[in-house]
């Protein structure tokens, strides 16, 4: 799982920093600003107190607010709207960087085309859906499609990271190709699956750059909680004037707007967007591109993950783990033959019994050749493997599933002992696949192959559990096996024997019972359960049609990956709503800076209102200005990276975030805007 | 949609009969049946038999020898077809200067009087009609009203005591003396006060010291 | 404050806390039970009364069928109140012979009494003949509060119920809802509750006005009418539109403790009855709990405030040298400042708005007690039906802030807040600030407003405040110096007055509409739970956040100066 773009880069990378500032500028643009109602009030505002200052600079007003209050003000005001953007910047700019390196994949290809059987170059940008192109060693994949011809092993470390080369061939699971990505031996036709500008390329790019980003359903009712309360607060300031007025109370511009940037959510309405384009950015430093922001919230819901078990709960090969003569054969005999039928086997399973015997026989593998061996390979109809030996005497020795054995060892007439089956059964009890060995006619044993659950699963599952998240373990063994396995794994539900249409009829189950599901595939027919799913997570080695079905795609192809993807999924919500909770409680402080300051003129009684004993009315205004402005930028780390996700019952979580954000940030600004307040009188501005 | 309206317009009527009509005359006439002296205002009658009043209503007192009850906004005072308070608040000049100039009145009023004016003698009800004295503060005026009847004070407190009312579970409300009781009470035990009534007749009109005349024999 | 005082407060929450749970699941029975209770008695006549109205019992309406059917009876009989007043002159029972009701007077009382607000421009004993109470008056206080109850039950119906396989949307019948609650709940309550009342001294005579002499021989005029049958259902309907001017202070409204006991009990009977209703509902009474956790918080926290507050000496009355044995200016001296500084927090937590004490002469922050207490919302135990359908609309709000905070799609009794419940939720927090400090900030500078105001300083802000805030939560308590008897007084709190019911209701009632058919989703370990007292907590702070940053800033310049001026010994 070494994957260059995973790399944590810097929160604030210098390089990033630059064109971040000049973006926030730009940004300032209205119709970029009025995307976002909460700072469009504030932008609204910062341009009226510019109104006012200049205004204040061609007719000085001998009773109004100082010169110097008005213009510190109007300053900070912009400066509240510039940290916004800002955040929004740096934001995409982490994106944008990614991008970039993505992008330079995509520089002017050649591709060669195929019409009519002949070659013609063209451009790889205008490939169409449909279109058929020859790759050959060397060549970069020009766009996303399907091996309808050959074989190859490609490079596709520029996307998943991953540097070992890949198997892409025409036909079954492993057909897909990705434009970008580069042949590195053989020759392959491959189908162009998609039209320009809409390969999984160009999908990543737009998304991490923000640029295709929509809005997630949650980001969207959040947003119409943080438009709401921006009207009340305007209301609140705007009638506050007449109110003022029938009070003797002169109410400034610039104060009553200071008092509306303050109170309305500007802190999370600053940093939403950011958090929103963060959120993306993080799941793709873990090498999971989401097809949209939802599919990411949706994974924040999930209740019930369907994992595959092989490779994903257990290593992807089982493992030889025990010899089991039968009554009269000696260990060692049973131990030379697996031995000996395995040695010309590659496969992880013949690879794990000639470890098995060299590790506990200490039986040196032996030359084949000095045995005039001849290998004989496993075939879909013997369902055997073995090898036949001339020397000394002609043996021929095989192994395969059981009863691929009693049948070759009973056409040879041999007798099948009872011991056997009962070995086997317990075996199949156990969780594991028995593995039967002869020798000419005679069965000698059983090698139990075991399916190893992966270090660290249970822990893994443990953790779901405490998060409310349910296990199920989908597998094509029978029932007794899957539950052994299921056991040993932790998981709390598995669905033995199953087919596609069971995974899928599983899935429609647990939505009707009002639950989320989340699955993981590769293969073509995964794809009916993974668009079935709320959550699908396509593995990028897997099939064009399962990616299509998915709406995310693992790169790394990994299928624990789920849990990140999960816990970014509730990372992204829970960032929004602690600074939601946050900003809001914010208010409480900044109330009591500014309200006691406007009226304290008037109606010096009610200095015991100005808890915070600011300087003076002027300073407590501008103080909590600067106090919002500031704790904009002070937040951005947090919206990045978002808030420390703890796999914690709800409850205590809730708990804990209203502790830490809602009391937290109740005092934190009544702290912030007192030093604020003494500084500012220490430097003498006020 | 004229559907619906027409049965809003059926279901006006059919909730108006039972709830407007049928309702308030099953219970008016069960309530005459059960509880005709309350249901008809808990009118009380003087010593001589004279309908003088409703139990749960003040009415104005402007003789010394009565047991003045407090101060109110009713129309122009114990207006039992206007009742309101004062509606005066916290910061209200009106107030503060009506309170200084009753505690003036009562203070000159009640020389021989224990410690400062009562509270409640200085503060108009909520209603304009409420009938009641802490006991404090009818023990407060026993010495005006004695030396306006020419008792015992004494004798006088007695009657007082005699007509506290306590708390309600001793919890509810506040003990309390209702003024207009305790004033019959005074007549039937120590004849009727009759002179002098002022011109205005009205709630805080100022009570004289010279108030405290004559009384009427029975 | 005492001991004795205290005691009275608990004594009080006792029997509510008592009262909640036999009353709700009565309640329960009636609007959702399988077997209605009462059914030998009151069934037959259920189905004889849905037949006048020509309704059809078993027909469920949709969330616009629902609404459409309450607002077409609810302006229908808003045109009928008004007709009476008009014609009160030539209508019976009008023994003083008083005139017709004027134009703008008669709409500001129709439409009060139609929003179960009961805000009254009017004194009743000199302005609405015995008809007009009886009829244009008491029947609203019937049927607004049963219309409260529907547009909640609604509500509750639209979280509560499980899609049928149909995909059932529909949430209940408006019209069985409404005969229903008349018929089970408020008519037998209010007989018997009328008889104690009446039993302790509450008039109930149709005479003419009693006219007699007094000890010392003035002529008294003794109002009379039929009182105890209207203060019974204008209490227990959270109603609070007195039969007289002085409300519950007046002696034949409210003649004893006993009454004022049971008067504050009737206002929170059955919102908190409905609270539990709702967990019965819900499936999990500690849903309803929760709420009525939240509420009681809320409850205690404003009754200690008021009760503080009015423990001290009024600023005004300091310079008279009197005692100061608390603010007893408007209040009645057989409640005292205990059962009044109560009676003001339940009459306002609840938007029933009755009175037995003047809150204009409160201190300020005794003052600002009923004041908050309106603008949170009125979900303090609430109107009735309407508290519950407000605090749920909080709790939508508290579900959506906590569900994004455990990283979780917000969801409430399993079914998922989306944007469209948001949008609909903050409608209805918008209305309030939009009516309340709009109209306030209006009326504070125009001749028209300024000059009904019965005090200067702050103290004039706060009672204009006081207007529209009562009016807009639809509590109908005053600062009743305030003259609202004016064309701009009675036609911009007739407005608000619809507004803070009509504009808040239909909001509520599509949020029903859209939650009913949605699917729910089974809780587990990672959705946390609306039944404990976290979530209780929350819930609170979002009703007091919500609320007080909205009206922190004209608090100030009202009741919060106004503490400070007369501490210091201003005046106005």
């Amino acid at each position: 799982m070494s994957s260059a773009s995973s790399k944590p880069a810097s929160l604030f990378d210098a390089s990033l920093l630059k064109p971040a500032l000049l973006d926030s500028l730009k940004k300032l643009h209205p119709k970029d600003v009025a995307r976002n109602p909460v700072m469009f009030v504030v932008w609204a505002g910062s341009l009226l107190t510019t109104v006012l200052v200049v205004k204040d600079l061609i007719a000085p007003r001998p009773d109004g607010a100082p010169l110097w209050f008005t213009v510190s003000v109007m300053l900070w005001l912009w400066f509240t709207v510039l940290f916004a953007n800002f955040a929004e910047a740096v934001a995409e700019g982490r994106g944008k960087a990614q991008a970039s390196s993505l992008r330079k994949m995509r520089k002017d290809t050649l591709a060669r085309r195929l019409v009519d059987g002949r070659e013609e170059r063209v451009p790889a940008p205008s490939l169409r859906k449909g279109d058929l192109v020859v790759c050959e060693v060397g060549d970069l994949i020009p766009g996303d499609g399907e091996v309808v011809e050959g074989i190859a092993s490609v490079d596709e470390s520029a996307i998943t990271g991953e540097s070992a080369p890949v198997i892409r061939e025409s036909g079954g699971d492993r057909s897909a190709v990705t434009g970008g990505t580069k042949v590195l031996s053989d020759r392959i036709v491959v189908r162009i699956s998609v039209n320009p500008g809409e390969s999984f390329l160009d999908r990543m790019i737009g998304l991490v750059e923000g640029a295709a980003r929509q809005k997630t359903p949650n980001e969207i009712a959040l947003h119409i909680l943080l438009v709401g309360l921006t009207i009340v607060f305007l209301l609140a300031c705007v009638t506050l004037v007449p109110m003022a007025l029938y009070s003797g109370v002169p109410l400034s511009g610039t104060a009553v707007v200071a008092l509306l940037v303050c109170l309305i959510p500007t802190t999370i309405g600053g940093l939403l967007s950011a958090i929103g384009i963060a959120g993306m950015d993080r799941l793709l430093r873990k090498n999971v591109l989401a097809m949209s922001g939802r599919a990411v919230e949706a994974a924040g819901d999930v209740d019930t993950l369907l994992l595959d078990k092989t490779g994903t709960i257990t290593l992807g090969n089982r493992m030889a783990t025990e010899l089991l003569p039968l009554p009269g054969v000696r260990r060692e005999e049973l131990a030379e033959a697996s031995q000996l039928a395995s040695l010309a086997d590659e496969t992880p399973e013949g690879r794990s019994i000639v470890t098995l015997v060299k590790d506990t026989y200490k039986m040196r593998p032996r030359e084949l050749q000095a045995h005039q061996a001849t290998f004989v390979p496993f075939t879909a109809q013997t369902r055997m493997s073995g090898c036949d030996l001339n020397d000394p005497q002609p043996r021929s020795i095989r192994k395969g599933a059981v009863d691929a054995i009693v049948k070759h060892v009973q056409s040879q007439g041999g007798p099948v002992p009872p011991e056997l089956a009962q070995a086997a059964g317990r075996i199949g009890d156990a969780g594991g696949t028995p593995l039967a060995v002869s020798d000419g006619s005679r069965v000698l044993g059983i090698v139990h192959l075991k399916d190893v659950v992966k270090g660290g699963i249970k822990e893994r599952f443990d953790r779901f559990r405490a998060m409310g998240i349910r296990t199920v373990m989908i597998t094509g063994d029978n029932p007794r096996t899957a539950a052994a396995i299921a056991k040993e794994a932790g998981v709390d539900d598995f669905l033995a024997e199953a087919t596609p249409e069971a995974k899928l009829a599983l899935i429609r189950t647990e939505q009707g019972k009002g639950k989320l599901v989340a699955m993981t595939g590769d293969g073509t027919n995964d794809a009916p359960a993974l668009a079935q799913a709320d959550v699908g997570v396509a593995m990028n080695t897997g099939t064009q049609a399962a990616k299509e079905a998915g709406n995310m795609v693992d790169l790394d192809s990994n299928p624990t990956k789920l849990l990140e993807v999960v816990e970014v999924g509730k990372q992204l919500l829970m960032t929004r709503g602690t600074l939601t909770t946050f900003s809001i409680a914010n208010d409480v402080a900044k109330y009591f800076a500014i309200l006691p300051a406007l009226f304290m003129g008037v109606f010096p009684q009610i200095a015991p209102l100005n808890v915070m004993r600011l300087s003076s009315p002027l300073s407590a205004i501008l103080s909590a200005v600067i106090f919002n402005a500031l704790i904009i930028i002070a937040l951005i780390p947090l919206a990045l990276r978002g808030v420390k996700y703890r796999p914690l019952g709800a409850a205590a979580l809730l708990r804990r975030s209203l502790l830490l954000y809602g009391v937290g940030g109740v005092i934190v600004p009544f702290v912030g805007i007192k030093v604020i307040d003494v500084l500012l009188t220490a430097v003498g501005m006020v | 949609m004229v559907s619906t309206l027409v049965i809003a317009l059926r279901a006006c009527v059919v909730t108006l009969v039972l709830t407007g009509v049928l309702y308030p005359l099953a219970v008016t006439g069960v309530a005459q049946v059960l509880f005709p002296h309350e249901a008809q205002g808990s009118l009380v009658v003087d010593e001589r038999g004279r309908e003088v009043g409703s139990a749960l209503i003040a009415q104005g007192f402007t003789r010394g020898a009565y047991f003045q009850p407090r101060p109110s906004a009713a129309g122009n005072g114990y207006d039992a077809t206007a009742s309101s308070g004062s509606n005066l608040g916290p910061t209200s000049q009106k107030l503060r200067d009506r309170a200084v100039a009753d505690a003036e009145r009562l203070r000159k009023e009640n020389p021989d009087a224990p410690g400062p004016v009562p509270a409640e003698l200085v503060t108009a009800s909520g209603s304009g009609l409420d009938p009641h004295l802490s006991p404090e503060a009818a023990r407060w005026q026993v010495p005006r009203v004695a030396h306006a009847r020419g008792v015992d004070p004494a004798r006088v407190l007695a009657v007082v005591e005699a007509n506290v009312e306590g708390r309600t579970l001793g919890v509810l409300g506040e003990p309390r003396v209702n003024a207009l009781l305790l004033n019959l009470a005074l007549d039937r035990q120590f004849g009727r006060a009759v002179e002098p009534v002022h011109p205005t007749g009205a709630a805080a009109a100022p009570v004289g010291a010279s108030s405290a005349a004559g009384l009427e024999q029975p | 404050m005492t001991l004795i005082g205290w005691l009275q407060i608990l004594l009080f929450f006792a029997l509510v806390l008592a009262l909640t749970k036999p009353l709700g699941g009565y309640l329960f029975r009636v609007f959702e039970g399988e077997h209605q209770p009462l059914p030998r008695v009151l069934g037959p006549v259920e189905r004889v009364l849905l037949r006048l109205c020509g309704a059809d019992a078993r027909q469920e309406q949709t969330w616009t069928q629902y609404t459409v059917a309450m607002l077409a009876f609810s302006l229908l009989s808003m045109l009928g109140t008004y007709a009476i007043q008009r014609l009160q002159h030539v209508l019976p029972l009008n023994p003083q012979g008083l005139p017709a009701v004027g134009p703008e007077l008669a709409f500001n009382t129709a439409a009060s009494f139609t929003a179960n607000t009961n805000w009254q421009s009017y004194a009743g004993e000199s302005t609405m003949s015995y008809l007009s109470q009886m009829m244009g008056l008491a029947w609203h206080n019937f049927v607004s509060a049963a219309v409260g109850a529907g547009v909640a039950l609604a509500l509750a119906r639209g979280f509560t119920r499980r899609p049928g396989p149909a995909g059932q949307k529909t949430l209940g019948n408006f019209w069985v809802d409404l005969i229903r609650a008349t018929l089970y709940v408020l008519l037998p309550i209010c007989f018997v509750y009328a008889l104690f009342l009446v039993s302790q001294g509450v008039l109930q005579n149709f005479a003419p006005y009693r006219e007699l002499l007094t000890m010392e021989g003035v002529k008294q005029t003794l109002a009379m009418g039929p009182v105890a049958s209207q203060e019974a259902i204008k209490m227990l309907g959270t109603n609070g539109g007195g039969f007289f001017n002085a409300n519950s202070a007046h002696p034949f409204e409210n003649p004893t403790p006993l009454t004022n006991l049971a008067e504050m009990l009737s206002i929170f009977a059955l919102p908190a009855a409905l609270t539990y209703t709702y967990g019965k509902m819900a499936g999990d009474t500690r849903q309803g709990w929760a709420l009525f956790a939240a509420m009681s918080i809320l409850f205690f926290a404003g009754v200690a405030a008021a009760y503080a507050a009015e423990s001290q000496a009024n600023p005004a009355l300091v310079a008279s040298g009197a005692a100061q044995d608390g603010n007893l200016e408007g209040k009645e001296l057989r409640f005292g400042v205990c059962g009044s500084a109560l009676f003001a927090t339940v009459t306002t937590d609840a938007s029933c708005g009755a009175v037995n004490a003047m809150h204009d002469s409160f201190t300020a922050l005794g003052g600002l007690v009923p004041l908050v207490n309106m603008q949170l919302g009125e979900v303090i135990f609430g109107g009735v039906g309407a508290g519950l359908y407000g605090i749920l609309i909080m709790v939508v709000l508290a579900v959506f802030i906590a569900g994004l905070m455990v990283g979780r799609t917000p969801e409430y009794l399993g079914k998922k807040i989306e944007a469209k419940e948001m949008k609909l939720a903050m409608l209805y927090v918008l209305i309030f600030p939009l009516v309340i400090l709009g109209l306030s900030a209006v009326a504070a500078v125009i001749p028209q407003g300024l000059s009904s105001l019965n005090n200067a300083g702050p103290h004039g802000l706060s009672e204009i405040l006081y207007a529209f805030t009562s009016g807009t939560a639809n509590n109908g308590s005053a600062f009743a110096g305030l003259n609202a008897n004016t064309p701009f007084w009675n036609i911009s709190l007739g407005l608000a007055m619809l507004a803070g019911r009509f504009l808040m209701m239909v909001p509520a009632l599509a949020i029903a509409g859209s939650m009913v058919g949605k699917k729910v989703v089974a809780a587990g370990p990672g959705t946390f739970p609306t039944n404990g007292t976290l979530f209780t907590g929350l819930l609170v702070s979002v009703v007091l956040i919500v609320g007080a940053l909205t009206f922190f800033p004209a608090l100030s310049l009202g009741p919060i100066v106004e503490h400070f001026l007369g501490a210091a010994g201003k005046a106005f």
